[in-house]
């Protein structure tokens, strides 16, 4: 079914009762010319983009809980381009452009809002490294602004502009960032991919995957074996496990992220807000709620929730940033477990059995990559050559040594990007 | 989450800082080959379940431990001093 205002009308008149669910509830095959290795917004936007750009359709992505049940589902929605090294400089650029037309391509109402998104600064320093990154970004051909105390007041009235631990110097402003609806990005992409004949196959955990003579043949899962000539694992934090069933061990580390929402308030604010320096960052969802976050727990974690030392320390944050948002009540949090690589930015490659391909180490930026990282491990796997925007995610670059991609500099520490 | 340090008892994970996976204790030769180095200071088994991992008691004794601990449930089942765990090899 098309979806449009016309089907919203005329269903509403009919009673709303011919909706169909988005997708089908397959059975496994016994094999496929593809398998995906997780459901979340990566895998599936690498199968959709599998059959839409490269005409394959006999594949199946295998998800071991439900769809959209990861990260994907977890996230804080930002969507944006301001990256400053090359390598991440155009996969994210690239990225952007897909989200822009992302609505039109899936019928799919994904409320991507580029509503802008403002980096704060706060020193001198920052200032020159943002304008720095302001213009790398300008460079790739994205957009970016510097913004000083009374530009970023225009915007951010509402701001702590006397507090002194981190007076407010500026910000680097980035018009087309802002925020997209989570779930709906998984729905969409998974409807796409079900009506171009992709299996859909929830409740399926890969337990094994089999090679014979150095080249993939298939998957064990909980419900049976299932053959492929390729098999892409797309897994977020549980990457270094379906790894290990391929014999390999990963430059990751799986560390635990939480973030909190809050009872729906009237619209207050309008952009993303980042300080980095408190270690804070929020927007305000369209059903109102805040969404807000901080830093990792910092400590190796799959428990996919997180303890309150770091909750009080975004709240407190928050409140010297913007003291406003004190007498909202918190609703949740949670948390999800991120895939850390030694320098912050993640793979896309092939591995070194033929067929296997790796798509990890996306940290806690990967809901942005959502549209980008499916395109690119789509052509990756359809084609055996990287896409040109995602040449630089190797997985060798940590053995070499060459094309490092750690943005803020921080070193070879799982924890520290 | 609290961490039993050996010298100061238990205390509040907020005294510590996390360094990583206890492999950071089995630093390779200086000689050693260029794949030693990458395994580690990049590689990890990164267990879902019972781990050992460095933290440091930067608001108390100063000692560097090793957790013991389950990144699945984050229950601490017990922290040694590093430099004790080092030299028993
Ligand atoms: C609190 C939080 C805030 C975040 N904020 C942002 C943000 O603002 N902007 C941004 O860009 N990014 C953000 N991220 C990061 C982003 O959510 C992730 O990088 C991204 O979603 C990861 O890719 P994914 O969607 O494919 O992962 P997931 O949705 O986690 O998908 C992986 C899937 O693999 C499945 N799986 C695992 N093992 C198996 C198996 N053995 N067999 C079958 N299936 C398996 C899992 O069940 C899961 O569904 C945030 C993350 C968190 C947790
Ligand atoms: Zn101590």
């Amino acid at each position: 079914m098309r979806y449009s205002g016309w089907q919203v009308l005329a269903q509403g008149l009919l009673g709303n009762g011919g909706w169909r669910p988005a997708w089908r509830d397959p059975a496994p095959k016994p094999a496929y010319d593809i398998i995906i290795i997780g459901g979340g917004g990566h895998g599936l936007a690498t199968a959709f983009y599998l059959a839409k750009e490269h005409g394959l359709t006999n594949i199946a992505v295998l998800e071991k809980g439900y769809l959209g049940g990861g990260n994907v589902g977890r996230n804080t929605t930002i969507v944006r381009a301001n990256y400053g090294l090359p390598g991440n400089s155009e996969f994210y650029s690239h990225s952007l452009k897909l989200w822009e037309g992302l609505e039109g391509e899936l019928n799919y109402n994904v409320m991507h809002s580029q509503r802008g998104l403002i980096n704060l600064f706060h020193s001198d320093g920052q200032r020159d490294a943002y304008t720095r990154r302001a213009n790398a970004i300008i460079n790739q051909g994205d957009d970016a602004q510097i913004l000083d105390r009374e530009g970023v007041r225009k915007l951010l009235p509402y701001l702590d502009y006397e507090q002194t631990r981190f007076p407010i110097f500026g910000g680097l402003y980035h018009p087309r960032g802002g925020t997209a609806r989570h779930d709906a990005v998984a729905w969409g992409f998974a409807r796409g991919a079900d009506q171009r004949g992709v299996d859909l196959i929830q409740n399926c955990e890969v337990t094994g995957i089999d090679i014979e003579n150095g080249r993939v043949t298939g998957v064990q899962t909980s419900r049976g074996a299932i053959r492929a000539k390729k098999v892409g694992i797309v897994v977020a934090g549980r990457s270094s496990q379906v790894a290990a069933m391929a014999g390999m061990r990963l430059p990751i580390e799986s560390h635990i992220l939480q973030a909190f929402v809050t009872e729906g308030l009237k619209p207050c604010i309008d952009h993303v807000v980042t300080y980095g320096m408190g270690h804070f960052y929020i927007s305000q969802s369209d059903k109102g709620g805040l969404v807000f976050g901080g830093d990792l727990d910092f400590y190796a974690s799959y428990a996919a929730r997180g303890n309150l030392p770091m909750a009080e320390h975004v709240i407190e944050a928050g409140m010297t940033l913007m003291p406003m948002i004190g007498k909202a009540r918190m609703l949740r949090s949670w948390g999800g477990i991120m895939d850390m690589s030694p320098d912050g930015s993640p793979v896309i490659d092939r591995t070194h059995i033929d067929g296997l391909y790796l798509n990890c180490g996306w940290c806690y930026g990967g809901f942005k990559a959502v549209p980008g990282s499916g395109h690119c491990f789509a052509h990756l796997i359809a084609t055996d050559r990287p896409h040109e925007a995602a040449a630089r995610y190797r997985l060798d670059r940590f053995a070499t040594g060459r094309g490092l991609m750690d943005e803020e500099g921080t070193g070879s520490q799982h924890n520290l990007h | 989450m609290q961490i039993p340090c050996p010298l100061c008892g238990p205390r509040d994970i907020r005294e510590f800082t996390y360094k990583g996976h206890a492999t950071y204790l089995d630093r390779p030769a200086e000689d050693a080959a260029p794949e030693a180095w990458h395994a580690y200071l990049h590689l990890r088994d990164n267990p879902a379940g019972a781990t050992r991992d460095l933290w440091y008691h930067g608001a108390g004794c100063t000692a560097w431990l090793v957790v013991e601990r389950d990144t699945a449930t984050h229950a601490v089942t017990g922290a040694r001093l590093a430099r004790e765990v080092k030299h028993a090899g």
